[in-house]
């Protein structure tokens, strides 16, 4: 072993630089252990769009399917349901629909593409919990409203346009999942028009 | 024989040595009441928890076709799989029991002061973690309470302005709470957040025989060197690592004296446990939850969605806010204020025996908030609930932002120099 003076400068560079490239290393060992934790393959195939029928639906009925493992509502609203739509936008939070909760061709009073059929992924958007549909006994939950869906959970409200109303603890409208008119008696949700 | 296999074992491994340190050589103050069970009581809560999940996990499944079934499997056909389960979920209970007790203890005797507020910190990080392996465990029966209720408390971290959404998909593994998340939760729970618990209560263990334990009257038993006469000093022979650089008194060592004293909290406790597990096991629905009888279903909510109890102080304060980001950061913040008491309190006084009437009413008024807090969140929302939850949610951070204005200039009462009876 030579008595050599120690040199400090390059000492200090290998050290550097060991240590970037080791946590270079590091960083890339995280990544498939955190990329692991995304949805797999199969749960995304799962997430193919699901056809409703409503030729059936009657007027004020909701159906429920599953898309990618959320409950989706078709409501088919009557027309008294649609006609209380403009007496309490003074009491919502969102009332035209500003936030991007749907798709452009549901961004309207009804959140419809078709005002009789109101598309909506049922889950409030507070903290995930699956509100109740009230077709006619809304007035218990608000004034003046007499259908809409109320969160059992921590008591959002939502219009049946599936507008938030204020002073609840959700911040937004419910989601309007992509959807489109294959023929008149079928939805397609999940997906939009012309969408490969 | 045994003589001679120590001294092969001690010529090799630090054993005799570390039993001396830590235990029959380990001065502990004299004074200890009946507060100090809690953290033996919350070691052997651990122990239990570890060694009845072992044997659960030998027959759970944890698929989401298979997890519910299998628990009704563990609790009709395995021998002895019921008494297994409720040991381990009133160990759950239990656990968060003794724990808040534990924590309370160290609040009404500054034991977060200095010089123990890392100790108090490992004891934070121990409380989240425990957190995190409750909520996990919770899920993994898969009853109605187990899926909406992980539904609800994952949502919560899609309140995180921009990251949010893509967050809580990260979480789950899914786009809504589904087998991928079960398993994932279940890999958590029975290894990582295990692990990560014994290792931080080491570090808490570590740290405390460091400084050495506070005492109900929060004063040192450690003197200056020379300062204690001899014919005050314990009749004990402490380990040198303590008398080393001071006078020791006011101490016992903490084997064989507080071992027994011990064995006797744990007898009670034991009692306790047993009446729980034998004869109540669900605890009025607040150790076991009625929807959770009933197997999970994504597409429909229970009507009362309500955290197991032990987080419902919580849940109370993030409900008390009508807006969700905000929401969840008062909820945070609420248990970060807890972790951040040794700098949020700035008297030098520990013991609450010695400390202002202010002081005592503060302490008391928390303990009220913590606890009606911890009924509302239980309850269902009505507008009066959530009225007296806003106004209790005030008071639970009052505590904080008066004890840091009072306790700089607090009108403390005399502290004796010494530990008294």
């Amino acid at each position: 072993m030579s008595n050599a003076p120690v040199d400090k400068g390059r000492r200090r560079f290998l050290t550097v630089a060991t240590s970037v490239v080791g946590a270079a290393g590091a960083v890339g060992v995280a990544v498939p252990f955190i990329a692991s934790w995304n949805p797999s393959a199969r749960a995304k195939n799962a997430g193919a769009p699901v056809e409703v029928n409503i030729s059936k639906a009657e007027p004020g009925q909701m159906l429920r399917v599953k898309w990618r493992g959320q409950p989706v509502w078709v409501v088919r609203r009557t027309d008294s349901m649609l006609e209380g739509l403009d007496d309490h936008e003074d009491r919502l939070r969102d009332p035209h629909s500003e936030e991007p909760q749907q798709p452009p061709y549901a961004k309207n009073r009804y959140r419809s593409i078709k005002k009789e059929y109101l598309v909506a992924v049922g889950i409030c958007t507070h903290l995930g919990c699956s509100p109740s549909y009230v077709p006619t006994e809304m007035e218990e939950h608000i004034e003046g409203v007499h259908a809409g869906f109320f969160c059992p959970c921590h008591g959002s409200m939502y219009d049946i346009a599936g507008r938030v109303f204020e002073g609840v603890p959700a911040p937004l409208n419910l989601v309007v999942p992509p959807h489109y008119y294959e023929d008149d008696e079928t939805i397609l949700v999940g997906k939009d028009k012309g969408q490969a | 024989m045994f003589k001679r296999l120590q001294e092969w074992m001690d010529a090799r491994i630090p054993m005799t040595k570390t039993w001396n340190i830590h235990l029959a050589q380990y001065p502990a103050p004299k004074n200890f009441n009946f507060w100090y069970l809690f953290g033996v009581l919350a070691m052997l809560v651990l122990v239990n928890q570890i060694l009845t999940g072992i044997w659960l996990t030998m027959n759970y499944v944890p698929t989401s076709d298979g997890a519910f079934a299998s628990v009704e499997y563990i609790m009709r056909d395995v021998d002895y799989g019921w008494l297994l389960r409720y040991m381990h979920s009133t160990g759950a209970s239990a656990f968060f029991i003794v724990v808040y007790l534990h924590m309370f203890r160290g609040m009404l005797y500054g034991s977060y002061q200095k010089p123990r507020e890392l100790l108090w910190l490992f004891g934070m990080f121990i409380f989240l973690a425990l957190m995190a392996e409750a909520f996990m465990g919770y899920l993994l029966p898969w009853g109605q309470m187990s899926y909406w209720g992980a539904q609800v408390i994952i949502s919560l971290f899609g309140a995180i302005p921009g990251i949010g959404d893509d967050l809580t998909l990260w979480i789950r593994g899914d786009y809504v709470i589904s087998g991928a998340t079960l398993n994932r939760f279940f890999a958590l729970h029975v290894i990582a957040l295990p692990l990560v618990l014994v290792i931080l209560v080491f570090l808490h263990i570590i740290a405390l025989h460091e400084v050495g334990s506070n005492n109900p009257d929060g004063v040192p038993i450690k003197h200056p060197k020379g300062s204690i006469p001899d014919d005050e000093k314990p009749k004990f022979k402490f380990h040198e690592r303590f008398t080393k650089k001071y006078d020791i008194a006011d101490a016992i060592p903490f084997y064989p004296y507080y071992v027994v004293k011990d064995l006797v909290g744990i007898g009670i406790f034991l009692f306790l446990f047993c009446y729980v597990i034998f004869f109540n096991p669900e605890v009025g629905g607040f150790f076991l939850e009625p929807p959770n009888f009933e197997p999970a279903n994504p597409l429909k909510t229970p009507p009362h969605i309500a955290p197991v109890w032990y987080f419902t102080p919580f849940y109370a304060i993030l409900r008390a806010v009508p807006d969700k980001l905000f929401g969840v950061i008062l909820m945070f913040a609420s248990i970060v204020l807890l972790a951040l008491l040794p700098w949020l309190d700035r008297c030098r006084v520990r013991s609450i025996r010695y400390r202002s009437a202010l002081h005592k009413l503060n302490i008391a008024m928390f303990a009220v908030a913590f606890l009606v807090l911890g009924y509302l969140g239980t309850q269902p929302a009505t507008p009066t609930s959530t009225m007296f939850a806003r106004i209790f949610t005030f008071l639970y951070f009052a505590f904080f932002v008066l004890l840091f204005f009072y306790s700089k200039r607090e009108k403390t009462k005399p502290v004796p120099e010494r530990v008294t009876k």
